[in-house]
C-alpha cells in the first residue's frame, strides 16, 4: 500500500475541489492507503467546529471527522487558520495545527503528492 | 529516504489569489522541515515562475503601505537568502515585456543566490528531475 499527501488550499464553499480532495481521501484511506491532508489558504476554514448543514452548502465537520476515525492525518496551518479569525480551542478535534514544514514532512515521506490548488 | 526534490509551479499572479504567494512561503519551509525528519533527510524545492506566475515579481513594490501585507519582493528576496532555487520562465517575461533587470536582488541582505532567468527548457528539466511537482 502507498502513501498518499493531499494538498488542499481552496475554501469549502464555492469550490468543488475541496470536496474532491476528502472524497479522494476516503476512497484512497479504504482501499489501505495511508493519506495525510495539509490545509492551507482558505480550505484553514473547514478546521472550525460546530458547522451547520445547510443543504444549500458543502460542508466539512463530518467528512473530516469520519476521516480521522479511518486514520487519516489532517492538519491545518496555523497561521492561515488564525488569520482568519479561528482560534485552536475552536477548532475540530483531532486535527492537528502546525506550520507549513509540516505538509513539506509528509510530501518527503509520500509517495504521492496531490497538490489542490485555491483560487 | 534522503533528498526529496520538488518543484514549486506557479502559474497565478502574486496579489491576484493567494496560493501563488503561498507557493513561496510553503517552499521557504524547507528551512525548518529537517525537524521533522530523520537525520539526513532533506526536502529541496525549486521555485518556478512561469506563465501569468511571471507577474508581480518586480522590485520596487509598496505592499506594506498599500495593503498592508509584505510583499511579494520581500518574499523573493527571502528565498535568495535561504539559498532557495527561484528560476524565472525568459519567453513569459518577454511575452509580458518585463526585463530581466526589474527583478529583485537580495543583495543588500548578503544573499548568494540570483533569480535564474532561465528558458521553459529549464523548467522542463526541472520538471523531469523532481519527484513530486506541485501546481499554484
Amino acid at each position: 500500500m502507498g502513501t498518499l499527501t493531499i494538498g488542499c488550499f481552496p475554501s469549502i464553499v464555492g469550490n468543488m475541489g475541496y470536496d474532491f480532495a476528502l472524497k479522494l481521501a476516503d476512497a484512497a484511506v479504504s482501499k489501505g492507503h495511508k493519506v495525510s491532508i495539509w490545509f492551507s489558504g482558505n480550505a484553514t476554514v473547514s478546521v472550525k467546529a460546530h458547522q451547520k448543514h445547510l443543504k444549500d452548502y458543502s460542508t466539512a465537520e463530518k467528512y473530516l471527522q469520519a476521516l480521522l476515525a479511518k486514520g487519516v492525518e489532517i492538519c491545518t496551518c496555523e497561521a492561515c487558520t488564525v488569520a482568519r479569525g479561528i482560534q485552536k480551542t475552536e477548532g475540530i478535534e483531532g486535527i492537528q495545527w502546525n506550520a507549513m514544514h509540516w505538509y513539506l514532512a509528509k510530501i518527503h515521506a509520500a509517495d504521492r503528492v496531490l497538490q489542490i490548488g485555491g483560487e | 529516504m534522503g533528498d526529496v526534490k520538488c518543484a514549486f509551479i506557479v502559474q497565478k499572479p502574486q496579489y491576484k489569489g493567494e496560493t501563488s504567494r503561498l507557493a513561496i512561503t510553503h517552499a521557504i519551509a524547507y528551512q525548518t522541515v529537517e525537524i521533522l525528519l530523520e537525520d539526513g533527510d532533506t526536502v529541496t524545492p525549486k521555485l518556478c515562475f512561469i506563465g501569468e506566475g511571471v507577474l508581480g515579481l518586480q522590485k520596487g513594490q509598496n505592499a506594506m503601505d498599500v495593503y498592508g501585507i509584505t510583499s511579494t519582493e520581500s518574499h523573493v528576496k527571502n528565498c535568495l537568502l535561504v539559498d532557495l532555487n527561484v528560476l524565472v520562465c525568459k519567453e513569459d517575461l518577454d511575452k509580458y515585456g518585463i526585463s530581466e533587470d526589474s527583478l529583485p536582488d537580495a543583495d543588500d541582505m548578503g544573499a548568494d543566490m540570483k533569480i535564474q532567468v532561465v528558458p521553459f527548457s529549464e523548467i522542463q528539466k526541472v520538471l523531469d528531475e523532481s519527484q513530486h511537482v506541485l501546481f499554484f
